[in-house]
């Protein structure tokens, strides 16, 4: 018996040490990204952008590996199970903060089974309806919305989306109801809102932007503080008249919890060059976005984010009364 | 040069479709990474060459083993396999290799001529079209089976039962699911198919101790006959049409193109006795009607920047990290992309017919190889391709399961080819009679105020008052019961 747990000691104590050495050479081998969700989505595009970049300063490659279903929790799960060596890392959005309200069996602690890395984007969201909706401007919009009141159709990603969010958010905010019409991913959505069954819809620019340039749908506001670049003409919620209204699809990048802390500081320090890339600025503009600023792309800079949105999102996802599971 | 990508493209493409299970999915998220080093005109036209290249590829295992290489050649192997086994394996190989490239020349046109026009046309369909259309393509599944109607009724209602298996688009609820987290996102299509395919045949097959050889009858001759190219021109001929209009409409299009192909080639043709027993036209018009599709479910992608299914949500990511902002405005900003991949399609196909005809007499060889030899590999790849779908054990223990489950339907007489389609349009039909009842606020009338619905759902009950029709009840009786 004594034998044995002398054998465990001595085996622990040689793994201790592996470890360290690990962190000194780290990285020998390449390097595993996981994300969520299916390939070709905007979360893929963030996270392969973003490792085609880290690439670079960590001379070594950093693979993609899409473990996608249930909003993203099944490859959260993974990741908080998977061993703390710095080879798995994992990028998710918004998604990483209501996975706790809207998931009541969770398998996994979205605070306690990470380490966080550093934030990597704000994603800026639009009110989009469609092109024949008789209203110019969010003014008119929100006006025609409480004249008819039980008519407007709101279409949405699914439940737990981003633009499932942010219409919740927007209910709220003008404390009306509309009728959701959920579907499965935002291709689908715009279909029906480009052939005009639904009415309006708050998604990612990622995703609406070029419909919008083209002319295809109408854009009321965008959700962020400032205009972007990539759509000069519409203005933000305040300008058009809904001051506080707010709504980033935030991506970040994580590892699972008890990954050493040198090669947390490694990963983070490639994460800040990357987002200096002009290249990486460049894509990101193109989808709508940008890179964090610098010391926004932090372990401690994402840990307190990660705390604010689990708390303003609880309140409103348990007020709509919506679940996931 | 963009020769060279497009020949590499359908060269993989025809490969991974080859191997069951593996995708053009899995394949191009595997190989995404590379085409970020390539022009953006290039890479584009290598990805849609492993796409269309696999749904071509995918029906030579169908053929050969029975093992559907991926969803669209499900209905292929109803009778390519049948007259496999009858030594006719080239002639059906052929047979699809040619049906395969003539509908892509026609779609590709099509494509070219007529892009933006159709993709207006496909935004007309709501919920309650789609709705409609479902219904119909319900009724066509009875006509997929050979056997009793009973026992093709009963799959269909299990297949539709088996699609409720998932969360519940509208509240998020799960059904079904056992707390199984692997579960929360459905069944996976190519896991059923795999194993009630290609798992339960093998089992079947081993069975049989002494005889074990795949064939019944000796190999004859690999290209068809003057009879042969006489009976597949009319069936290539609707399967293009079929495919061309159901690939433009976004979810499953090319899966159900063949699927209606299929059903309607058996309804129309004078030799639909000889169905699922290997006619020839059960090949020809399901795998015209999915190259078909595979090329006009570019069209939404292309004109709109909408993905109709998958591997389309795939290429709208490359083009993104290429710096092309998929939308409209692709045709006109990106003139020389659209036109590429239009102009590389048709080539593509060309290479493709090149590259599979030499190969028909090589592959026809492999139904000879004693089968304790053959059995294990296709097990191996069947392995490998489902656990490639979502890099997922779970999938892997599921197609076994369902192996033993179509096992026991093999055994029952019960045929997996119209619960596989209720299967597939179950979800998708609750997904549109919700959408269409939750927008017309509860009212079941919009099914019947809408012109194009009500035109489906009219064709749908003239089917069912024709099916029952005791003056057609002879001919029924033929077209079911024909064993």
């Amino acid at each position: 018996m004594i034998l044995r747990i002398l054998r465990v000691l001595l085996c622990s104590l040689a793994l201790v040490g592996a470890s360290q050495v690990f962190a000194q050479d780290y990285p020998s081998k390449v390097i595993t990204i996981i994300v969520p969700f299916a390939a070709g989505g905007p979360t893929d595009t963030i996270a392969r952008l973003t490792a085609q970049s880290m690439s670079a300063t960590l001379k070594t490659q950093l693979i993609v590996e899409n473990v996608g279903g249930a909003g993203g929790t099944i490859g959260a799960a993974r990741v908080a199970q998977a061993k703390p060596d710095g080879y798995t890392v994992f990028v998710h959005h918004i998604g990483h903060s209501t996975a706790p309200a809207l998931y009541r069996k969770l398998a996994y602690d979205p605070i306690g089974d990470f380490e966080p890395i550093g934030l990597i984007n704000d994603g800026a969201m639009a009110v989009v309806a469609r092109k024949d909706f008789p209203a110019k401007n969010l003014k008119e919009f929100v006006d025609y919305i409480k004249a008819n009141k039980g008519k407007i159709n709101l279409a949405n990603a699914g439940v737990g989306s981003a633009s499932h969010l942010c219409g919740m958010l927007f209910q709220s905010a003008l404390n009306t109801e509309f009728t959701t019409v959920p579907y499965k991913g935002t291709g689908p959505a715009m279909n029906d809102l480009l052939g005009g069954q639904v009415d309006f819809m708050c998604d990612q620019t990622t995703n609406n932007a070029s419909q919008i340039k083209a002319g295809k749908i109408n854009a009321y506001a965008v959700t962020t503080a400032k205009r972007l670049a990539a759509l000069p003409d519409v203005p933000t919620m305040s300008e058009a008249g809904m001051p506080n209204f707010t709504v980033s699809v935030w991506h970040a990048m994580y590892a699972p919890k008890g990954t050493p802390k040198p090669i947390i500081d490694k990963l983070s320090k490639a994460l800040q060059e990357a987002l200096k890339d002009a290249t990486l600025k460049q894509r990101f503009a193109d989808l709508g976005s940008e890179p964090v600023s610098q010391d926004r792309a932090t372990p401690e800079a994402l840990r307190a984010h990660l705390k604010t949105e689990i708390d303003k999102w609880g309140p409103i996802i348990k007020k709509a009364g919506v679940f996931a599971d | 040069m963009n020769l060279l990508y497009c020949l590499a493209g359908v060269f993989l493409g025809t490969l991974i479709g080859v191997l069951p299970g593996l995708g053009p999915t899995a394949t191009i998220a595997m190989l995404l990474p590379i085409t970020f080093t390539l022009q953006p005109v290039s890479s584009l036209i290598m990805l849609a060459g492993i796409y269309y290249g696999s749904q071509y590829g995918g029906s030579t295992t169908s053929i050969l083993v029975n093992v559907p290489g991926e969803a669209a050649s499900v209905v292929t192997a109803l009778d390519g396999y049948q007259m496999a086994r009858k030594g006719r394996a080239g002639v059906a190989l052929t047979t699809a290799a040619v049906g395969s490239f003539f509908a892509g020349t026609v779609a590709t046109v099509v494509l070219a001529l007529f892009a933006p026009p159709l993709a207006e046309i496909a935004l007309k369909f709501g919920p309650a079209e789609f709705f409609s259309l479902m219904v119909l393509g319900l009724l066509a599944s009875l006509v997929l089976a050979r056997g009793s109607l009973l026992h093709a009724t009963g799959m269909v209602v299990l297949g539709l039962l088996m699609g409720l298996v998932g969360s519940d688009v509208n509240t998020g609820t799960q059904r079904f699911t056992f707390d199984l987290p692997q579960l929360a996102d459905g069944i996976g299509f190519v896991v059923v198919a795999m194993g009630m395919f290609g798992l339960a045949e093998i089992v079947r097959n081993l069975e049989n101790e002494d005889d074990r050889s795949l064939l019944v009858s000796k190999i004859t001759n690999l290209m068809p006959s003057k009879e042969d190219w006489k009976r597949m021109i009319a069936p290539v001929l609707r399967g293009t049409a079929i495919g061309s209009v159901l690939g433009i409409l976004p979810g499953s299009g090319s899966i159900l193109g063949s699927f209606a192909a299929y059903a309607i080639e058996k309804k129309v043709s004078k030799n639909s006795a000889e169905f699922g027993q290997g006619a020839i036209e059960g090949v020809a018009a399901p795998e015209s009607a999915n190259n078909a599709g595979a090329q006009t479910s570019f069209i939404p992608m292309l004109t709109l920047g909408i993905p109709s299914n998958p591997v389309m949500a795939l290429m709208i990511g490359a083009m993104i990290i290429q710096g092309i902002q998929p939308g409209p405005s692709v045709i006109t900003e990106q003139p020389a992309l659209f036109w590429g991949i239009i102009v590389s399609m048709w080539i593509g196909n060309l290479f493709l017919v090149i590259l599979n005809l030499p190969m028909v007499g090589m592959w026809v060889k492999l139904v000879s190889v004693p089968y304790q030899y053959l059995f294990p590999a296709i097990l191996v790849f069947c392995g490998i391709g489902v656990f490639s779908l979502n890099n997922a054990e779970f999938d892997v223990y599921l197609m076994a399961l369902f192996g033993v489950i179509g096992y026991i339907f093999v055994k029952l007489d019960c045929e997996p080819a119209p619960m596989l389609l209720a299967f597939i349009l179950g979800p998708m039909m609750e997904e549109y009679l919700r959408r269409a009842l939750l927008l017309s606020r509860g009212n079941p009338m919009v099914f019947l105020e809408r012109p194009i619905s009500a035109t489906m759902l009219a064709l749908a009950a003239i089917a069912i008052i024709v099916a029952s029709l005791p003056m057609f009840y002879k001919k029924r009786e033929e077209t079911f019961r024909d064993d």
